[in-house]
């Protein structure tokens, strides 16, 4: 994957338009291409830049703050403040970023506290952050990210958990034990992402034939594809094309 | 490794592997096949699928079976995988619909909607009235649609082909409407981030209002055609049974649920597109079988047409579209001679009149529009459950990740839950009444 289109492989030292410190200089964000718009002034924040790199404060607002307290309650002081590195309140959805060591300890109490009763697992999915310019902008920061939704229906409310991890290590405990309903939105993380989920039944592939290569929605897999002829000119395919960023 | 045929069948033979003795069989021949060999033990593993007219598309079954009685119950997927939320990354946020729209194929507009309320959602933008009622009214006839074919299929699977033919003709008339309002039957691309794609063509309206007036009796028809039916009745009752404890456990939602008893609708529950201003009953079963997934599908259908009625009655004019010029695509398109979308006037206003406009359409076409760093998750109730979409913005032109919850995928992780323990026939009923989509399974 090489070209315009490719921003895993950008040269931090490129300059003003290099992501940094979860930040982006420029409306086009291209580099090297002499792109000279005007529009080099503007800043913008990377996710999992700035944005996930700071918590929000208390009160969350809401029945944020309730969950939170229950939570609290339920696994105690000490582990939450090891097992909650940060909480982020934004577009009015809550997300707590645990660590793995103490994942289960959070989800089973969320599921079977009084006052939490999170009782569905709405969805696991996978989230890799190489090249935003945020969390892998600095060597070591966990990459991939797998993000659980979970439903109360007995207080409708909704909150989301993100377990950040690196390429290099990337075991997350699974919460099958848990929700049963995981079971096939974590192997299709692991399929997709090359996320181990430790615990689970059989973490086979699910969606791509059992002996492929590679985790295909890794930001570092091609997309793949061939140039196209059309009315004399061609079209390189979609990841190679000059884009706007 | 030989394999020997059978002279009165070139398909139908058997050869040796390292598991045992492996025979294909295709149907009336079961005698000829294993007649002459004796087989030491009574369990038996069927392979059935992926191409299978009783499984919904391109699912695989792998039974253990005992005699008739099914043991172990293993769903094989990914035969329709096509990489839409890896393709969603690489194209700009508007190009995201024509794709999402592909892949839970009989409920399109659903899945339009659920990407376009998460980015607008990501935007912090909210569609103009009219286009929040018309998309109700689209989704709504969608969902008509879908369990018409839900309905159909069931009939089908379970041998009543009057059921299929039936399903299809009545499909046909809600497929007829949503050509007119948004040009395709299926695939619309119609919602838009930001309001619709165009607004409602003249006549569509009185034409809903005819098939308001046309579909009662045909729902009733329906009811005359399977619901008393003595075959019916006791080809779906008691098959495939879960109850709300299992439904929750294994994630089902939508009609599966309901049909267990607990009224979990995201329309009532969590309303959006103003949902909460409608008029409509959630209906439900007890009876946690095939059976009670039925009636509710049959029920929806009539408390969908009661939506459809309400959002006729309160359309008023206005625009389909959001002011924001940075956002809004900017033409009202008909079909040229050249077979491409284009609006003369519109060509003349950026060419002619205004340079601003010029470079909206410039900007718009070629990069799109950004959106705000951040990520978000908006469920809403399609046909078959709780469609999710999560997705993440890095603040640019293009999705950095889009993941879709998507019910069919969920839902058929209860065909083992369903079918185990019970007879081979019943898995094919507890699989139409789950009523899966491969396409949106698969993405």
């Amino acid at each position: 994957m090489t070209g315009p289109g490719d921003r895993s492989g950008e040269d931090p030292a490129q300059g003003a338009t290099a992501p940094s410190g979860g930040f982006r200089k420029g409306a086009f964000g291209v580099s090297g291409s002499g792109d000279t718009s005007g529009f080099g002034g503007l800043v913008r924040v990377e996710p999992g830049g700035a944005v996930a790199l700071h918590s929000t404060d208390r009160p969350y607002g809401g029945w944020f703050d309730e969950v939170t307290d229950a939570l609290i309650e339920a696994v105690g002081p000490a582990t939450y403040d090891a097992a909650v590195q940060r909480v982020l309140v934004d577009r009015g959805e809550i997300t707590y970023f645990v660590a793995r060591e103490h994942l289960l300890t959070v989800v089973q109490a969320l599921r079977d506290d009084e006052a939490l009763r999170f009782e569905l697992c709405s969805s696991v999915s996978g989230v890799d952050y190489e090249g935003s310019g945020g969390p892998a902008a600095t060597p070591g920061r966990p990459r991939l990210h797998v993000v659980h939704h979970l439903t109360s229906m007995t207080y409708r409310r909704r909150i989301r958990l993100e377990v950040a991890v690196t390429a290099e290590d990337p075991h997350v405990p699974s919460v099958t034990g848990i929700y049963p309903t995981a079971d096939w939105h974590e192997r299709e993380t692991w399929d997709m992402f090359g996320i181990v989920f430790d615990g689970h039944p059989s973490l086979t592939r699910i969606l791509m034939p059992d002996d492929w290569d590679g985790h295909p929605q890794r930001k570092d897999y091609p997309l793949g594809g061939v140039p196209v002829e059309y009315h004399d000119a061609t079209i390189p395919p979609p990841d190679t094309r000059r884009s706007y960023r | 490794m030989s394999t020997t045929y059978n002279p009165t069948d070139p398909y139908a033979g058997s050869r040796e592997t390292t598991e045992g003795r492996v025979y294909t069989v295709t149907g009336g021949d079961w005698d000829q096949t294993l007649g002459a060999d004796a087989i030491g033990e009574e369990r038996l593993v069927v392979n059935m699928g992926p191409q299978h007219p009783s499984t919904h598309g391109v699912l695989r079954l792998v039974l253990d079976l005992e005699g008739e009685t099914v043991t172990k119950a293993r769903v094989v997927i990914g035969y329709l995988h096509t990489g839409i939320e890896k393709n969603t990354e690489y194209r700009n946020w508007t190009q995201g619909t024509t794709f999402v729209t592909r892949m839970d194929y009989l409920s399109p507009l659903y899945n339009e909607a659920g990407y376009c309320l998460a980015v607008e959602k990501l935007l912090g933008i909210e569609a103009p009235q009219r286009a929040q009622t018309i998309r109700v009214l689209v989704m709504e006839l969608n969902r008509i649609a879908s369990h018409l074919v839900a309905l159909a299929t069931f009939g089908m699977e379970m041998g009543a082909l009057t059921g299929m033919t039936n399903g299809f003709r009545e499909r046909e008339l809600v497929l007829d409407l949503l050509e007119e309002i948004t040009g395709l039957r299926m695939n619309h691309a119609y919602i838009r981030p930001g309001g619709l794609a165009q607004d409602l063509p003249p006549g569509a309206v009185e034409h809903i209002r005819e098939f308001l007036q046309v579909m009662p009796a045909r729902v009733a028809d329906f009811h005359k055609l399977l619901t008393g039916q003595p075959i019916w009745q006791a080809r779906l009752k008691d098959a495939g049974y879960l109850d709300v404890t299992g439904c929750v456990a294994l994630g089902i939602t939508g009609p599966v649920l309901r049909a267990a008893g607990l009224p979990w609708d995201l329309r009532k529950v969590e309303p959006y597109l103003g949902y909460e201003t409608y008029d409509f009953e959630v209906p439900t079963a007890d009876t946690c079988d095939a059976w009670g997934r039925y009636l509710v599908r049959m029920a929806e259908v009539n408390e969908s047409m009661k939506i459809i009625e309400q959002a006729l009655d309160r359309l008023e004019p206005g625009p389909v579209m959001v002011e924001d010029k940075k956002i809004a695509w900017p033409a009202q398109l008909s079909l040229g001679p050249d077979g491409m979308g284009n609006s003369l006037k519109h060509v003349e206003h950026i060419m002619g009149q205004s340079m601003e406009a010029l470079i909206h359409h410039f900007k718009l076409v070629t990069e799109g529009f950004r959106v705000p760093a951040g990520q978000v998750y908006v469920p809403i109730e399609s046909p078959r459950g709780e469609l999710g979409y999560h997705v993440v913005s890095d603040g640019g032109t293009r999705p950095w990740r889009v993941h879709v919850r998507d019910p069919s995928f969920v839902n058929l992780q209860a065909t083992a839950a369903m079918s185990e323990g019970g007879m081979i026939a019943d898995v094919i009923a507890a699989i139409a009444s789950l009523d899966p989509v491969m396409g949106g399974c698969d993405r």
